[in-house]
């Protein structure tokens, strides 16, 4: 990725200069090679704990199995444990897989976009949008099934997306006006979220449920039509990581290095919308998960959105996975909602990454 | 008058100080016009919240019957029924405004208000573990919703510590708090019945049905002692620690100390307003904005604040009450939506001006 400016031909002004600038190309090359082996290994080593927790989530549950047992379940239809692994444990972990992607590399970006430390799906207000529109959902459209309220909750991420675009300022926004904007559209949507819960009792049940964020009720199909979403938006984040860096140094000095902010801006935008619209309709608004990870996977790779982003692809799933299995086998025969875990393992982990910073400036 | 009470003013400011004997006080006419302004706009949106309902009364009569005169059915529905509310709104209203003021000013933020630092999720975790697993009565509730209102200030104020407490991790702690009882409630809330979660949603909304001056005791007392304390004791420290901690401990101020007091009434405040009404939102934040922009002055504005804030929430009372006279809705839907309203449109108009 990064000899590729090398590769393309030399300006006519760099012509007199080329055999120094192919030198200069050589070190860099150099340098970026000394730096992208550890990444390889790292990544391996990351795929290789994100293996390990799929393989728990199939294993582990509040049903205990034993291992041959799970083999059986996951390939042969009929077998004692069919039900609970290929019908409950497989949804749900691959669900949890693609919202780990999802909320993780979001959070990365919407920090960087935002140049705010503290932004996340929360924040912006994604995670209120699709809250109130799945409460509409089901109170003014009584929709009561779970596949019914996917492509309500998208759209009210999209919208809210949107709106706080807008009122932070579209072209001009700044990342106080974006955070300012998600704050107050926040507020002023939950409040609507709880005036239409307390009017519809059944709201309320279903409403309870699904705002803690739980991969209790996953469907296989639920993730196929999720993945193409979480798919794109993951592509995209990975292809702005290159001008996001520029951004990172201010608008003028991107313009300067001939990047174009407004446009990395929206794609941004897109890209998290994308991300956190899949992650909240398939499982409700968790909360931390996209604010934590980003911070944790920074403090090893440094703020490089190339570094970060497959970092945060493949740790954050780790995470989520972990948390939902903690859920499960913790208060046996019930559940913990994975939402509830992360929040408070977040929190803590929020805490402890507090208490350990050197110096923290407003 | 000329006994030693003598109105001057001070030089290079539009302050004007006010000097009794050996002591004096330094204020804004502006200032104290808004204050009062407010504090007169409170009381009479009081006055037509309690001669409005389904036995209307003239604000003369509501006056008349509030001072026990007039025909006794009317005294009896405003004193007995209608007037505890009233008072119970206006109290609430004043001690978030107070308090949101004391916290932006502390964390020189803003959006420092009690919902951002912690103490809000903390009053609804106390109140949730009374409704959902002690199953309590209504005294129990509000008894949690404090006890969780000050574990949770102070949880935040000791994990934020360290060689001294600054604002910007003090609104980090909270959060990270914040988010961790979050997640609690919403397990707990997953945990009731449905009857309880009702309940429990209700109280978390923010809400004034049915409450009588036994609610509000406690709010009152504290109010009594810390308003006086904050305002008077704590007030000009405060102006100077909005300057910076060294520049105000160069001024002799006692930065560590003056800052624990401030942030101590203002949680007790919080904590005693939610167990009276519930988590209010979005008035301990907006009322210190709207009262700065009245008053157009600097620092604190810390009586501003306090009576905008019982301004604001007896008027969303009014509206809550009125506006859907046939279903009514809790006080809090209606501050959240007015409060985020206001945010939004404060956007707008601000990027116009081209100000942010």
């Amino acid at each position: 990725m990064r000899a590729a400016p090398s590769s393309s031909p030399p300006q006519p002004r760099q012509a007199e200069s080329t055999a120094a600038a192919a030198g200069a190309t050589a070190l860099a090359e150099k340098a970026t090679s000394r730096r992208q082996i550890p990444t390889a290994v790292g990544i391996c080593g990351s795929l290789l704990l994100l293996v390990a927790a799929v393989l728990l989530s199939l294993a582990l549950g509040s049903r205990p199995l034993s291992i041959g047992q799970v083999w059986d379940g996951l390939f042969h239809p009929g077998s004692t444990g069919y039900a609970v692994v290929h019908d409950m444990r497989l949804p749900r972990t691959v669900l949890g897989l693609l919202v780990g992607v999802s909320l993780g590399v979001a959070g990365a970006v919407m920090q960087a976009v935002t140049r705010n430390p503290l932004a996340d799906p929360g924040l912006l207000g994604i995670n209120a949008g699709a809250s109130a529109a799945v409460v509409t959902a089901i109170v003014m459209f009584g929709v009561t099934s779970f596949t019914g309220y996917i492509w309500f909750a998208f759209a009210g991420a999209a919208i809210v997306t949107a709106l706080v675009y807008a009122v932070g300022g579209g072209r001009s926004a700044t990342p106080a006006r974006l955070a300012l904007a998600g704050t107050a559209l926040n507020a002023a949507l939950f409040s609507y979220v709880q005036a239409a819960m307390l009017v519809d009792s059944s709201a309320l049940d279903d409403m309870r449920f699904w705002t803690v964020g739980s991969l209790a009720s996953a469907e296989m199909g639920t993730a196929a039509k999720l993945g193409p979403f979480v798919a794109v938006g993951l592509l995209l984040a990975l292809a702005l990581a290159r001008p996001l860096n520029a951004l990172a140094l201010g608008d003028e000095a991107a313009k300067g290095l001939g990047g174009r902010p407004d446009r990395t801006r929206a794609g941004a935008l897109v890209a998290v919308t994308l991300l956190c619209g899949a992650a909240t309709a398939a499982c409700g608004p968790l909360v931390f998960v996209g604010l934590l990870m980003p911070h944790a996977v920074r403090t090893f790779t440094g703020p490089d959105l190339r570094r970060l982003v497959p970092y945060c692809a493949v740790l954050t799933p780790v995470l989520l996975l972990g948390a939902d299995v903690l859920g499960r086998v913790m208060a046996r025969p019930s559940e913990v909602q994975v939402g509830t875990v992360t929040s408070v393992v977040g929190g803590i982990g929020f805490l402890i990454l507090l208490r350990r910073a050197k110096e923290v400036r407003a | 008058m000329s006994t030693g009470i003598r109105i001057g003013k001070t030089h290079a400011s539009r302050d004007r100080s006010l000097r009794v004997g050996p002591l004096s006080v330094r204020f804004r006419p502006r200032a104290m016009l808004a204050a009062l302004a407010c504090a007169a706009a409170a009381l009479a949106i009081a006055v037509v919240l309690i001669g409005s309902g389904d036995y209307p009364l003239g604000p003369g009569k509501v006056v008349d019957a509030v001072f026990g005169n007039g025909n006794p059915a009317d005294v009896f529905i405003v004193r007995e029924l209608r007037l505890p509310r009233a008072g119970v709104a206006l109290l609430v209203g004043a001690a978030l405004g107070l308090s949101g003021a004391v916290f932006q000013a502390v964390v020189r933020n803003p959006l420092g208000s009690p919902d951002l630092l912690g103490f809000t999720s903390g009053s609804a975790a106390g109140a949730l573990v009374m409704i959902v697993l002690v199953g309590s009565g209504a005294g129990a509730v509000a008894f949690g919703a404090a006890a969780g209102g000050l574990l949770a200030g102070v949880l935040v104020y000791v994990l934020a510590w360290r060689r001294g407490v600054h604002g910007f991790r003090l609104v980090l702690t909270g959060i990270g708090v914040t988010a961790i009882l979050t997640g609690v409630n919403g397990y707990l809330m997953t945990r009731a019945k449905l009857v309880e979660a009702q309940r429990a949603l209700l109280w978390m909304t923010g809400n004034l049905d049915g409450r009588d001056w036994a609610d509000v005791m406690p709010l009152a007392v504290a109010m009594a002692v810390l308003v006086p304390a904050l305002v008077i004791g704590c007030g000009p420290a405060l102006r100077m620690l909005e300057m910076g901690d060294d520049a105000a401990a160069a001024l002799g101020v006692r930065v560590e100390r003056v800052r624990l007091v401030l942030l101590a009434g203002a949680i007790v405040l919080v904590a005693l307003a939610a167990a009276a009404a519930g988590p209010v939102s979005f008035v301990a934040l907006t009322a210190p904005q709207l009262a700065r922009r009245l008053t157009a002055a600097p620092g604190p504005n810390l009586l501003p604040s306090l009576f905008m804030g019982a301004v604001l929430l007896v008027g969303s009372d009014w509206i809550a009450q009125r506006a859907f006279s046939d279903n009514p809705l809790p006080v809090g839907v209606v501050t959240g939506l007015l409060g985020g309203g206001y945010l939004v449109a404060m956007l707008a108009a601000q990027r116009r001006a081209g100000r942010i």
